[in-house]
């Protein structure tokens, strides 16, 4: 089991933040995100994009935000817990509260935030009306272990890097791999694009383009997909198969934190803005993009703000005997739990004779 | 102020023809946003720098008088599902004075 002080699910840049603001505050925070990194939208969607609304920086590229976002809370040691999602929450007798992720990693924590953006990166699953009868039935989003698809026929769809990738990767494994892409263009790394090219001369990847596939077959697991031709002369063709994976990259969802019991409006977490960005259960906050009151603005900036004020609350609901006023870090500079220092430089008085 | 009329065809079928200013510098998807003719966090959510595929739109008409697909609009338009010949990224349609009686139906949300 994992203890924290404060447990951040979302470690993009507000999530990142509220680290910093809450080590201000000798409180020790461990971060749950879905993704492998951290940044949130701001690596995964967006990295070489540049911001110009961050204050104090003209402009600064969202990965840059997050390097440096990493660099102002390293003192305060944070813990992370990567490529998992939380899946369930609940509340102890004493408050506190553990949360447990989709790998069975538990939190335990006496104060939640919800930093969670849009929600969690989810593969994007096509239409096919009867994909969800064959999920883990030979349909899958993911290649977690490669070696599963060993002497299987596979047909892969897509047209970026992931199937690119996966395609020639699995070319060695699989029995006979199949590449589905809705066009002839491939937008991936242009040696990824060069070596399917290659893999389909000499027939080791079976590359359909201009084709989709629409619907699949089989009883108690996937045994055919059924691909459609753009050329209408071409028609359709049942491809018998093992495996079909639809590679269509990722895009966020609430996800499981939907079922928390919290007030949900608009795809978003409602929280007291007049004061501390509580959610309508005690001990759980929600901010930056996740949460939702009147007039508020999905920017980061925002966000940070947010922290801010959540992690007075915060402090106050785990100290609540204890007096505090806030300090600034001019005055007090930042003393990180790995023993760091930092604080301005003390003027010398010396007289002069 | 310059305000043109575009109709925009929600997802539940339902038309709605709305004043749309050309000189916020608003794009299409910022329109069905503003007057709120999809739920929140169906639409827009990369905020429209053409790098998820939750404004997709079909042009029912003026397809020719519509700025040319960036790269970036291809790539997306090409792992985005539901997609016609008529697609289009809202967030890729600034709002000009050639666009009065722009008709446009916003494609269904995948899963």
């Amino acid at each position: 089991m994992i203890k924290t002080d404060i447990l951040i699910i979302g470690a993009g840049p507000t999530g990142l933040f509220a680290v910093f603001e809450a080590g201000l505050l000798k409180l020790k925070c461990h971060l749950i995100d879905a993704l492998p990194q951290p940044g949130g939208q701001c690596s995964e969607i967006y990295p070489k994009k540049p911001i110009y609304d961050i204050p104090g920086f003209p402009e600064v590229l969202a990965g840059d935000l997050v390097d440096n976002l990493m660099e102002q809370i390293k003192p305060f040691s944070p813990g992370f817990t990567l490529g998992e999602r939380a899946e369930t929450i609940d509340k102890q007798e004493d408050g506190s509260f553990i949360v447990t992720t989709n790998k069975g990693t538990k939190h335990h924590a006496p104060v939640v935030v919800i930093a969670g953006g849009l929600g969690s990166f989810e593969p994007r699953k096509p239409p096919i009306p009867t994909i969800k009868n064959y999920e883990d039935k030979g349909v899958a989003y993911i290649i977690r272990d490669p070696e599963v698809y060993r002497d299987k026929k596979v047909v892969i769809a897509g047209g970026g890097d992931s199937a690119l990738d996966w395609s020639i990767f699995l070319a060695d494994v699989a029995a006979e791999v199949s590449l589905v892409h809705r066009r002839k263009d491939f937008r991936g790394a242009l040696d990824s694009v060069e070596k399917v090219e290659e893999l389909s001369k000499i027939g080791k990847i079976n590359l359909i383009t201009d084709a989709e596939v629409v619907d699949l077959k089989g009883e108690d697991h996937l045994d055919a997909v059924l691909i459609r031709h753009k050329d209408k002369a071409v028609g359709e063709e049942l491809k018998e198969t093992d495996h079909f994976i639809p590679l269509f990259g990722l895009s966020p969802k609430l996800g499981p934190i939907a079922n928390w019991g919290l007030e949900i409006e608009k795809n978003a977490i409602k929280v007291d803005n007049a004061y501390d960005y509580q959610t309508n259960i005690p001990g759980i906050y929600a901010i930056g993009d996740v949460n939702t009151y009147k007039g508020k603005l999905k920017l980061i900036l925002c966000g940070f703000h947010e922290a801010a004020i959540m992690c007075q609350s915060a402090y106050q609901r785990i100290n609540p005997d204890k007096k505090y006023v806030m300090k600034y870090t001019t005055v007090s500079g930042v003393s990180g739990f790995d023993g760091s220092k930092k604080e301005a430089k003390k003027e010398v008085i010396k007289s002069i004779n | 102020m310059s305000d043109v009329k575009i109709t925009i065809i929600d997802r539940e079928g339902e038309a709605h023809t709305v004043d749309a200013p050309t000189d916020m510098n608003m794009n299409l998807m910022e329109v069905i946003r503003s007057y709120e003719l999809a739920p929140e966090g169906t639409i827009g959510i990369c905020g429209g720098m053409a790098m998820c595929a939750s404004c997709q739109c079909y042009m029912l008409n003026y397809q020719h008088m519509l700025p040319e697909k960036s790269y970036e609009e291809e790539d997306m338009l090409d792992q985005a599902f539901f997609v016609e010949e008529n697609s289009r990224l809202s967030c890729q349609i600034p709002i000009t004075s050639d666009l009065d009686g722009l008709e446009v139906k916003i494609a269904p949300t995948s899963e």
